[in-house]
């Protein structure tokens, strides 16, 4: 039996996930977006003090839970897996130090890896093996990826497109401050969405420049444009109309990009992840055109798309299984660690 | 025990008398430090700090399943490294079942022993500094953080300055020790966390002495459409 310790400090939530032989045993969370809703986004200094408080507790937390759920201690751990990037270096530096720490104190191997292709590892937690290779859709506050994903245990992840400006989390929580709606932006828009008409042409940008590369800057500016012009001449701002208007625009560039990009790699395989995978709009989107284009749609649920240390055991446990070498005790923490491999530069 | 409060980044491992027990017929030292690093590096404490402590555990021939208690420096300090010190110390501590002391850092870096007030600066990047002060070992003031000529404004006339931002200006360098301490002190580290480390009562969690709150200035607030009228609005 092999038994994973994952720790996930890359942005404001503290997650630390038990995983043993592809079974999740334990997902504890805690997340300090609360003392961000004020400031409208994450504060660096504020997510890296949380994770300071938070980290113990939080693995106690997770442990008691594999405790309860199979019996399973601390001492039982074969390997402590952690996000070494990208992310906020501040955030991850906690969790990277923390996790050698147990590393170092259990006396067991530590795999730094890559947060991206850890969003595409915790789908196997729920639905199996990945066949190889996939493409994956990842698309949260910090990020809009496409990638080809051949296998996680340490092949390079390539790069097919990103954002070229915000991230499609990053436009809700924009949008969502606009129509004076709560932080984070994407549940508030999502709610309100659904009693409202896709009634508002919102642009959608490089949908049609055949690159598999996103754009949320224009979107964003189209619609504070469009709500300014209503509040100029005094009308009333239709918000449910606004949001499912905008959450439409994002979600069929995100899904037509998608099924552009496996159809060009003859793929049939999608795995869509992070915070934004949890909007429905964009997962009943999803479905119907995979379906239509012939290809398996994986969505893992929403409590497993946003950050948590459940991602980073799953992708630890892949990576144990497959003899990757483990990372050396002075691994850093890595802000910009680039897209081309899921384990991390060592 | 670990410090990350300073450009050091200190590993060692100690050993700590109970009171009353003697070696040989003899009392021994309440602290022994049986192996220490401290290489001075301020931007990779992160890096550093776990290979150190695996070669201290070494050095003392000392394994992870015999150690009774971990010490962490908690600052004031540079909140980035900082935090990779207290985080490890609190880690190492939960994972193998044991207590963890936490010590103001500026504590462990004055020599007990000298006879007039000291002031011990670390340095606090913008070009501020930490800084407590100390009358026969035991601090009488801080710690806080100051600008140097703020802190030199409020010192008397005898107070000598020890610690490594002791030369960051020349004001505060014309009082400075020389070969004066410039870090914590593994041992002193020990001592002062011996008697918590002993104590009946198990110690509260780590806390970081940031003494700065975060830098983060929250955006324009956001206007409700419904609520706000178009024309003559006071916000
Ligand atoms: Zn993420």
């Amino acid at each position: 039996m092999t038994t994973v310790l994952g720790f996930e400090t890359s942005c404001d939530e503290t997650g630390v996930g038990i995983v043993r032989d592809g079974e999740l045993l334990a997902d504890a969370l805690a997340s300090s977006v609360d003392e961000h809703a004020r400031f409208g986004g994450v504060v660096p200094e504020v997510a890296a003090r949380a994770h300071v408080s938070s980290i113990v507790p939080t693995v106690e937390r997770a442990v008691e839970l594999a405790g309860e759920r199979a019996g399973v201690r601390l001492a039982d751990v074969d390997a402590v897996a952690v996000t070494a990037g990208p992310g906020l270096a501040g955030a991850l530096l906690v969790g990277v130090a923390a996790a050698k720490a147990y590393a170092v104190a259990l006396g067991v191997p530590l795999l730094g890896v890559h947060h991206l292709a850890a969003h595409v590892a915790v789908d196997t937690l729920e639905h199996g093996p990945l066949p190889q290779p996939v493409v994956a859709l990842l698309v949260s506050g910090g990020h809009s990826s496409l990638l080809r994903v051949p296998d996680l245990a340490g092949a390079p992840v390539e790069p097919l497109g990103a954002t070229v400006d915000d991230a499609a989390g990053e436009a809700f929580d924009k949008v969502a401050r606009l129509l004076g709606l709560p932080f984070p932006g994407g549940p508030p828009i999502d709610r309100e969405a659904r009693s409202g008409q896709v009634s508002i042409a919102f642009p959608r940008g490089k949908a049609a420049d055949g690159t598999l590369d996103f754009s949320f800057s224009g979107l964003k500016t189209a619609v504070a444009r469009w709500v300014e012009a209503r509040r100029r001449a005094g009308e009333p701002v239709p918000v449910a109309d606004v949001a499912a208007s905008f959450q439409e625009a994002v979600a069929d560039v995100l899904t037509a990009k998608a099924v552009a990009a496996c159809r060009a790699d003859g793929i049939n395989t999608l795995v869509i992840g992070g915070g934004v995978a949890a909007n429905s709009r964009l997962r009943a989107l999803a479905q119907q055109r995979c379906e239509a284009a012939g290809i398996r749609l994986r969505v893992p649920r929403p409590g497993l798309c946003t950050d948590n240390g459940a991602m980073v055991a799953a992708l630890g446990y892949l990576q144990v299984e497959a003899g990757v070498t483990p990372s050396p005790l002075d691994l850093g923490a890595d802000p910009a660690l680039p897209l081309v491999r899921s384990a991390a530069r060592s | 025990m670990v410090d990350t409060a300073t450009e050091a980044c200190i590993a060692a491992v100690c050993r700590v008398r109970p009171p009353g027990e003697t070696v040989d017929g003899r009392a021994d030292a309440d602290v022994t430090v049986l192996a220490s690093r401290a290489p001075i590096d301020a931007r990779r404490h992160g890096e550093l700090l776990a290979p150190l402590i695996t070669q201290v555990l070494d050095e003392a021939g000392v394994g992870t399943g015999d150690l009774d208690g971990v010490v962490a420096g908690v600052g004031p300090g540079p909140f980035t490294s900082l935090r990779v010190g207290v985080v490890t110390a609190a880690s190492v501590a939960h994972a193998l079942g044991l207590r963890a002391v936490g010590v103001c850092s500026l504590d462990a870096i004055p020599d007990a022993d000298a006879s007039q007030d000291v002031v011990v600066v670390t340095d606090a990047r913008r070009r501020e500094v930490y800084w407590a002060r100390y009358r026969d070992g035991a601090r009488t003031e801080g710690p806080d953080v100051a600008r140097p000529a703020d802190l030199l404004a409020r010192l008397g006339g005898d107070e000598v300055v020890v610690g490594s931002a002791a030369h960051l200006t020349p004001e505060l360098a014309e009082r400075a020790l020389p070969d004066l301490p410039r870090y914590p002190r593994p041992g002193a580290l020990a001592q002062l966390a011996r008697a918590a480390m002993l104590a009946a009562e198990p110690p509260g969690p780590l806390v970081p002495l940031y003494l700065r709150r975060p830098d983060a200035t929250p955006p324009a607030a956001a206007r409700p459409p419904e609520t706000v009228p178009p024309t003559g609005a006071t916000l």
